[in-house]
């Protein structure tokens, strides 16, 4: 054996010994320093002939690349017995708490409003908006309703001005007439908003929720409206079947008019929505008038079609089991937390309505 | 509307049940609220259980009786009775019923000290029988009849009928009748003639003045003479209380009956008490009377009274007085029967607050084809119960009645309902409901019943036919899965993920109230106009909110009372600038309550979410001219670079306001708008792999010079060498001028094309040095 034979094994078995990063660096230098082994094996060439020189170089070469894999395999163990022992003496108490988060939350009128868009956005319609602050025009003359109405009344309404000529809009509908005058039939909207009128106790606040639907064509019937409204309420409830009656009753902005009942029993203090034998109303709607077609500049004999429009607080608190109205606009932060929904939670066609 | 079954019988034949008949009246649009037994006087006597009995404090021979009467909550009951004792059944009478011994209105009372709601039973009190010596005991088997009515009726329940404004004839039984005969429940009665001897003329002279606004134009009247009125028969009082009125005397039971028999109101008159004869007339302002509330009324201008020579005996239509009414003693009446314009009739009412079943009725139209038969009726009615002979009947009148006719187009109804329907079940379906028909070509003339003032045109019909034929014939259609448009516009979009981005923040979304306390507004108003709410809620709510910070501080102090010393409460929607439609911001408002962050925490909040919401960070600035309710030290406006437009304000809320609160304010609509305007593709990009290198730098600066600026003069120097610059330290203090501060930066420098070198790097530094030594008059700090 060799000289460079013999240093090479020596050098082999004192890295197999080594234990720590310090000693392999030694041995390292020994090996591939500049005066290392390996470059003063390969200083000795030059004395030789041609082809010993291929020979003995190819030697040192194979000698060298042995000795890398070998230094690589041992940095590597020596590495990992290094993590070993330090992760030995690294215990955290995991069952401490976390750092701290914070969820925010939405309310639940405006998952509501994003849900019933989302069943709406997939049958056709868009959603419109109008102003809080309306004209008398807008809100009852525009609509159908007679100079004398009771909802006129100064106790129903509030009002802007004391002429009464502009008031807090009582229901979403006068954002029928403004789409329609902005626009050309077809019309196939929603609007949700804010609405007002001068009431409060358990079930009514001064301020609530309102949704207005409207879809005006040309041969649009009730049969239409049937078939929306149904499916509406099926997709919202999430339920397959859902027993449902229209009602004939009177609006002035619709003719024929309806209120909607939705069957329902109490289930262990519940409301389970869709059968039973108990009946609950939860929106109005008709066949848009012809005198507001008129106003709204559309032509009542060419085209015709429905609205209806839905307390959407309610709809919430039938769907979420919350008992008072008031308690929506009081911004209890328990209640906010409770009832409200996680912002990531957003309704969609695809994903479904709720988590 | 209240009425029996056994007393709509009156008017329909039909072999219906109760269930099937409330079925079909909320299937034909008339609303069945309530069904309910018929009260009488003694509903109130109520089957309670002594739960406890304990001695009277104050009295040996009384008891302190614990009482369940059904409610939620024990009653407590002072007792003489001595056999009260623990778990006793027996009956209680509330306060307010009448003790038929001695009618006798029980009212909550002290007996001894000890107050007492109510009373116990003896047999005696109750007319039951002579027993007095102690209260009534019953056996167990009414043990789970606690707190229903003791004395059982076996009549009729009373269905109460939530009547809709268009539909005035079924505020009479018999318009029920006739809807659901018409509906195939049965066949109505023709009981609509009188047949009543009439002795000589209406001898009383009545004239209806004219003028404008007259709201009478006709009145018919008849004397009945020599009558004894008196307590009417007990059938009639038993329909009496099942309208949930109180029986009076027989000639007011009968007006009442007819008016709610046939909607028919009429009014009675004592016509001894009337000086001379009647005018129908307009009031002069100031004119009073009492009304037979036991109220005083002052007139106004131009409301309709009856009136006789002597002044105003009662208003059209709304309320009788008390000067000519009649009493038990009353020997000769006139009996009004007149119609009153329904616009005119609401008016008054309303300016006098006046609500009566008469005004009711009139300000939603009264048939006026029904003023003879009203007055035969109720004379024949009167006379078989008190005597008395009748005159003829006079009738004075303004006005013809007008017969309404419609040309319609039977085509209409399937047209809009969706299902065919022959022109021959339209026809019967209508003259059952007493339109009157005639074939014109393939139309029709229809004529109106004059008890339906409702009904004006083609889709008033159409609105008949389907409500009597069912909504559960019309063929359901399921929905067009087809979109036309977007559902949400570019607004919409970004307001639900404003409303979502601020929410992910730990916000908590609120929604209050559009309106708010002035006074809490006033802080937040600055340049806006108030909007007052003429007649508010309350008065702390009593105009539109110039801003969302009022009602979110009012209600996070309230949660702070709650014990949440920690909030995040956010709420997007609108302030009104202005009393005009139109005249609103859509704002997202957040408002932090938290004693460990500072104005950097909420400048993250708003900023991060301009950023999702799509803003380049790049293209906004920030000046300090914020509103005053801001600290003016600790607050800042977001505004875009290059046109100035405001996006948010952010910073502590002002102190005097709320104390270590801190809030932002984000204007959708600019940003929106903004966003619109400056709609840009997003250009492909290449990422330099070259070396990048940081450079710190520390300057000295005048201690009111704005860190942005300092950012801009450098971020300007040279685009295409200085990636990114961010201040990592602000020092004031020790080695630092008084009037200065020290801001340390670091830059990070690197090219597109090619590895910088040292030069380079130097180069470029001393650029920076050199722009903002001259620049922000600073000075590099060694």
């Amino acid at each position: 054996m060799s000289d460079f034979e013999k240093i090479k094994s020596q050098l082999k078995d004192k890295l197999t010994k080594a234990q720590s990063s310090q000693e392999v660096e030694i041995i390292r230098a020994e090996i591939f320093s500049k005066n290392g082994l390996i470059n003063s094996e390969f200083k000795k060439l030059g004395s030789l002939s041609q082809e010993d020189k291929k020979k003995a170089a190819s030697k040192i070469n194979s000698a060298k690349q042995e000795l890398t894999i070998l230094f690589n395999e041992k940095a590597i163990n020596l590495a990992d017995d290094e993590i070993d022992k330090r992760i030995k003496k690294e215990k955290d108490d995991v069952t401490l708490p976390e750092k701290n988060f914070r969820i925010g939350k939405i309310h639940p009128v405006s998952q509501v409003i994003d849900e019933i868009s989302s069943i709406f956005s997939e049958i056709g319609f868009s959603v419109e908006e109008g102003p809080d602050v309306e004209t008398e025009y807008y809100n009852f003359t525009a609509l159908n309703t007679p100079e004398n109405h009771p909802a006129k009344d100064m106790h129903d309404t509030f009002y802007i001005e004391e002429n009464m000529k502009t008031l807090l809009r009582t229901h979403t509908s006068p954002v029928q007439v403004r789409t329609m005058l902005k626009g050309k039939p077809p019309f196939k909207i929603i609007a949700p908003g804010r609405t007002y009128r001068s009431d409060s106790d358990q079930t009514h606040t001064p301020m609530f929720h309102q949704l207005e639907g409207l879809h005006i064509d040309k041969n649009i019937t009730m049969g239409h409206l049937k078939g929306c409204l149904n499916y509406f309420v099926k997709e919202f409830f999430e339920v397959d079947k859902i027993k449902m009656r229209f009602r004939p009753s009177h609006f002035p902005f619709t003719e024929p008019s309806a209120e909607v009942d939705i069957g329902y029993r109490i289930e262990n203090n519940k409301i389970v929505i869709g059968e039973g034998d108990k009946w609950l109303e939860i929106l109005g709607c008709g066949m848009v008038h012809p005198n507001v077609l008129k106003n709204s500049k559309v032509n009542p004999n060419k085209y015709q079609g429905f609205a209806f429009g839905i307390g959407i607080d309610r709809l919430a608190m039938l769907k979420y089991g919350i008992n008072d109205l008031r308690s929506f606009f009081e911004c209890d932060y328990r209640w906010l937390n409770y009832y409200g929904f996680d912002p990531l939670d957003v309704p969609t066609n695809y994903r479904g309505l709720s988590k | 509307m209240k009425f029996t079954k056994d007393w709509l019988k009156d008017h329909l034949k039909t072999s219906k049940t109760e269930a099937q008949i409330i079925e079909k009246l909320n299937s034909t649009g008339l609303e069945v609220e309530k069904v309910e037994p018929i009260k009488n006087e003694l509903s109130d006597f109520i089957i309670a259980k002594i739960i406890k009995s304990e001695k009277h404090p104050n009295a040996d021979r009384l008891k302190l009786c614990h009482v369940d009467i059904g409610q939620k909550e024990l009653v407590k009951v002072v007792c003489g009775g001595p056999n009260a004792k623990d778990n006793l059944l027996t009956i209680y009478a509330p306060p307010g019923s009448v003790i038929p011994k001695n009618n006798i209105k029980l009212e909550v009372s002290k007996i001894r000290g000890e107050t007492s709601y109510g009373m116990l039973c003896s047999e005696s009190e109750l007319n039951l029988s002579n027993e007095s010596e102690g209260i009534i005991e019953l056996n167990q088997n009414y043990k789970s009849k606690i707190g229903k009515s003791y004395f059982h009726t076996n009549s009729d329940n009373v269905i109460e009928l939530s009547i809709t404004p268009n539909r005035p004839d079924c505020l009479g039984i018999r318009g029920i009748a006739r809807d659901l005969s018409a509906s195939g429940f049965g066949k109505l009665i023709n009981n609509q003639s009188v047949k009543i001897k009439k002795t000589g003329k209406q001898s009383l002279r009545v004239k209806i003045e004219k003028s404008k606004n007259q709201a009478c134009t006709i009145f018919g009247s008849c004397l009945i003479k020599n009558i004894k009125n008196k307590e009417s028969p007990e059938w009639l009082k038993k329909r009496i209380l099942s309208l949930g009125l109180r029986p009076i005397s027989a000639v007011v039971d009968v007006t009442n009956y007819v008016m709610f028999d046939l909607n028919r109101p009429l009014h009675a008159y004592d016509v001894d008490k009337i000086n001379k004869g009647i005018i129908v007339r307009n009031s002069k302002k100031g004119e009073n009377f009492k009304a037979l509330d036991n109220k005083d009324y002052i007139l106004d201008d131009d409301m309709c009274v009856i009136s006789d020579h002597q002044g105003v005996l009662g208003l059209g239509g709304i309320i009788g007085g008390t000067r000519s009414g009649t009493e038990l003693n009353s020997k000769n009446i006139l009996l009004e029967s007149a119609y009153f314009d329904p616009e005119i009739t609401r008016k008054t009412a309303r300016r006098l607050e006046l609500n009566s079943d008469a005004k009711f009725r009139f300000e939603r139209g009264i048939d006026p084809n029904s003023i003879s038969i009203g007055l035969e009726k109720a004379s024949e009615m009167i006379v078989k119960i008190c005597g008395g002979e009748v005159s003829k009947s006079d009738i004075q009148f303004t006005k013809k009645i007008k017969k309404k006719k419609i040309l319609f187009d039977p085509f209409l109804a399937s047209k809009t309902i969706g299902i065919q329907i022959n022109t021959n079940e339209i026809i019967k379906i209508l003259e059952n409901l007493g339109f009157k028909i005639k074939n014109k070509g393939k139309a029709l003339i229809v004529e109106v019943p004059s008890w339906r003032p409702d009904v004006h045109g083609q889709i008033d019909l159409v609105e008949e036919i389907i409500r009597i034929k069912g909504f559960n014939k019309i063929q359901s259609i399921e929905p067009e899965k087809k979109r036309l448009r977007q559902t949400l516009d570019f607004f919409q979009r970004h307001f639900h993920l404003a409303q979502r981005s601020v929410a992910s923040k730990g916000y908590f979304e609120a929604i209050t109230w559009s309106f708010t306390d002035e006074k809490i507004n006033n802080n937040f108003r600055e340049n806006f106009e108030e909007v007052k709410i003429i007649n508010p809620i309350s008065s702390d709510l009593n105009v539109l909110r110039n801003s969302l910070y009022p009602n979110l501080v009012y209600f996070l102090k309230k949660n702070i009372h709650r014990g949440f010393e920690n909030q995040s409460l956010f709420e997007i929607g609108p302030l009104f600038s202005g009393k005009k439609p139109g005249q609103q911001i859509t704002v997202i408002c957040g408002l932090r309550k938290d004693n460990l962050i500072d104005v950097f925490d909420i400048k993250k909040d708003v900023v991060q979410t301009l950023v999702e919401l799509g803003i380049d960070k790049n293209e906004t600035s920030i000046n300090i001219n914020t509103p005053s309710y801001y600290h003016p030290g600790r607050s800042g406006t977001l505004i875009t670079k290059n046109d100035k437009k405001l996006l948010a304000y952010f910073g502590e809320i002002h102190p005097k306001i709320i104390d270590k609160a801190y809030g932002f304010e984000i204007f959708l609509e600019n940003l929106v708008k903004y966003k619109s305007q400056n709609k840009k593709d997003k250009p492909t990009i290449t990422f330099s792999d070259y070396q990048k290198s940081d450079r710190d730098f520390s300057f000295v600066v005048n201690k009111d010079f704005q860190a942005q600026e300092l950012l801009e003069i450098i971020n300007n120097i040279d685009r295409s060498l200085i990636k990114d610059v961010r201040i990592f330290d602000v020092y004031e203090g020790e080695n630092i001028p008084l009037d200065k501060k020290s801001i340390a930066l670091k830059v990070t420098i690197q090219s597109d094309v090619k590895t910088l070198n040292e030069k380079d790097l130097n180069e470029i530094s001393q650029k920076i040095i050199f722009n903002v030594e001259e620049k922000a008059s600073a000075k590099l700090r060694s």
